[in-house]
């Protein structure tokens, strides 16, 4: 405002405040160093650390696996996008039918409760066997024997049942009142709910969501326990064949590079969604 | 020669452009009611904020006893352990039952054992007409019952000054009355209030002061007997014409 400069006395405190700042700074960064710095040195002078330096961190062997880890990890991503969309689909499928109430949608509500709960029960990495051997085996015509493709839809199946989870916890979080002026205004169940709930339900579980696709992420590495080529098994062909295991941290840091941007994410819209939520509250 | 126990000089807060409090002074003596008026958006809740150190104020300083609390090197859990603030929409702790709303800041902040702080809360509570409902949780209350219990919340660590933000304002009619009894319960036994309000017959009658804000700052102050009945501005007077039947 052009009618007000600061007090000789806010100046003082501001640069007091600054001061504060640059002291916590300083604590921050000193602490930061110990205890980090203390860790390193610890694993470093290590007696085993020369021999675990030349099995698991040769820049030579990092080289020559490069680029058969890059090629494994192509499909991981590939997968990886197949599948995101589709859980998401069967997810929020799986959760709206649970949440309706008409009388004949019970047969279709109890299928969505089976799914749910066994799907959650069985191990994904067991999923992913008996989409693969077992599927092929019954011989169907026009069912694709991929395995890419089984394994992705044993990921969907196990995903979906998760993410089914969370959208009806986030459905369940919008008030009960919002229903009522939506009733009260004259909408359908369903028109409430595509107008009315989803959208705030959406919005509410984004951050938990995100935190599945994370780990969704690390579990198309899965697929290598099916013989699929990924960056996985890239990896444990060439540490098997050179007796080196340098790849396997090449992978993680594959995989390490593509889970931490999304992460970062998740907590931006987390406190995007967190200031909103708290505007006009005083 | 004897401080004042709140002194605010100069209080400047803005929200990015909007200038919330511009240049505003008061000074509350001890044992002093004082009742802040003015339409919405006049500043009189920010002011509250700012006084518990809510809020980061912009310029100008507040004193209580005589300490500046608006250095950033004071500690502000330590001012607002003794000033006690009550909130429009009650806030309290749904998860806990009313004895341990109540008994929290004793027994957390202020090092009391359990034992003694909850007999004191329910002496407390009983002196406001709650005592069935200490081991009930707040969604069994009726909102003026939670706002009750809200302000002997506030009151349990013993501040030397409570703050009051409309505290009647998000209540039924019927049940406002309970809440102002308390509160005039309060200021007969002399305790220091400062209170953000639209109960214009509660300021009359109980109010040492009264303060009207107007744009983010206090336009005209002095005793409910002149302000609120003969007015100097003409600004104080179309507000009151507006509030009062």
């Amino acid at each position: 405002m052009a009618d007000w400069s600061p007090s000789p006395r806010q100046l003082e405190r501001e640069s007091a405040r600054r001061r504060l700042d640059a002291r916590s700074g300083t604590v921050s960064a000193v602490a930061t160093v110990v205890v980090l710095g203390g860790l390193l040195a610890l694993v470093l002078l290590s007696p085993g650390w020369p021999r675990v330096q030349e099995t698991f961190f040769s820049p030579v062997h990092a080289r020559e696996a490069l680029p058969l880890i890059a090629d494994g990890f192509w499909l991981n991503v590939r997968m990886f996008l197949v599948c995101e969309p589709a859980i998401l689909l069967l997810g929020i499928l799986v959760a709206v039918t649970r949440s309706t109430t008409a009388a004949a949608l019970l047969p279709l509500r109890l299928l969505a409760v089976g799914y749910t709960d066994l799907l959650r029960g069985i191990p994904t990495i067991l999923l992913i066997f008996l989409a693969c051997y077992g599927v092929p085996a019954l011989q169907l015509q026009g069912v694709t024997t991929s395995f890419f493709w089984l394994a992705s839809a044993a990921l969907v199946l196990s995903y979906g049942a998760y993410v089914a989870e969370v959208f009806r916890a986030g459905i369940e979080s919008v008030h009960p009142s919002q229903l009522a002026s939506a009733d009260a205004l004259g909408l359908s169940h369903a028109q409430a709910m595509r107008h009315v709930v989803l959208p705030q339900a959406v919005r509410r579980v984004v951050p938990p969501l995100l935190n599945d696709f994370v780990s969704l992420q690390k579990d198309t590495a899965l697929v290598a326990s099916v013989g699929v080529v990924d960056a996985l098994l890239a990896a444990r062909d060439y540490a098997n064949f050179n007796f080196n295991f340098t790849p396997y941290l090449v992978t993680a840091v594959f995989f390490v590079a593509l889970t931490i941007p999304l992460a970062r994410f998740t907590d931006w819209l987390g406190r995007r969604y967190a200031r909103r939520e708290r505007a006009g509250v005083r | 020669m004897s401080q004042p126990l709140l002194r605010v000089e100069g209080l400047r807060k803005a929200y990015g452009d909007k200038v919330v409090l511009r240049g505003l002074d008061l000074v509350v003596e001890q044992h002093e009611v004082v009742c802040l008026i003015g339409s919405s958006g006049s500043g009189k809740s920010t002011l509250l904020r700012c006084l518990d150190l809510l809020e980061t104020v912009d310029d100008g300083s507040i004193f209580l006893d005589g300490r500046e609390v608006t250095d950033p090197r004071v500690d502000a859990r330590e001012v607002r352990s003794r000033v006690g603030m009550v909130f429009q929409s009650y806030n309290l702790f749904p998860h806990m039952s009313v004895l341990d709303n109540v008994t929290l800041a004793p027994r957390t902040v202020h090092g009391v054992v359990r034992a003694r702080a909850e007999e004191e809360a329910r002496a407390l509570l009983g002196r406001f007409g709650l005592a069935d409902k200490a081991e009930d949780h707040p969604d069994r209350l009726s909102g003026g019952q939670q706002q009750r219990v809200a302000v002997v919340r506030a009151l349990a660590t013993g501040p030397d000054l409570l703050l009051l933000d409309e505290v009647t304002s998000a209540l039924d009619p019927e049940l406002v009355g309970e809440v102002l009894d308390l509160l005039r319960e309060l200021a007969a036994e002399q305790t220091t209030l400062i209170l953000a309000t639209h109960e214009m017959a509660f300021a009359r009658e109980v109010a040492t002061t009264v303060c009207f804000l107007d744009s983010g700052s206090i336009l005209e102050q002095g005793p409910p007997s002149r302000v609120l009945s003969d007015p100097e501005h003409e600004r104080t007077r179309r507000f009151l014409r507006r509030v009062l039947p």
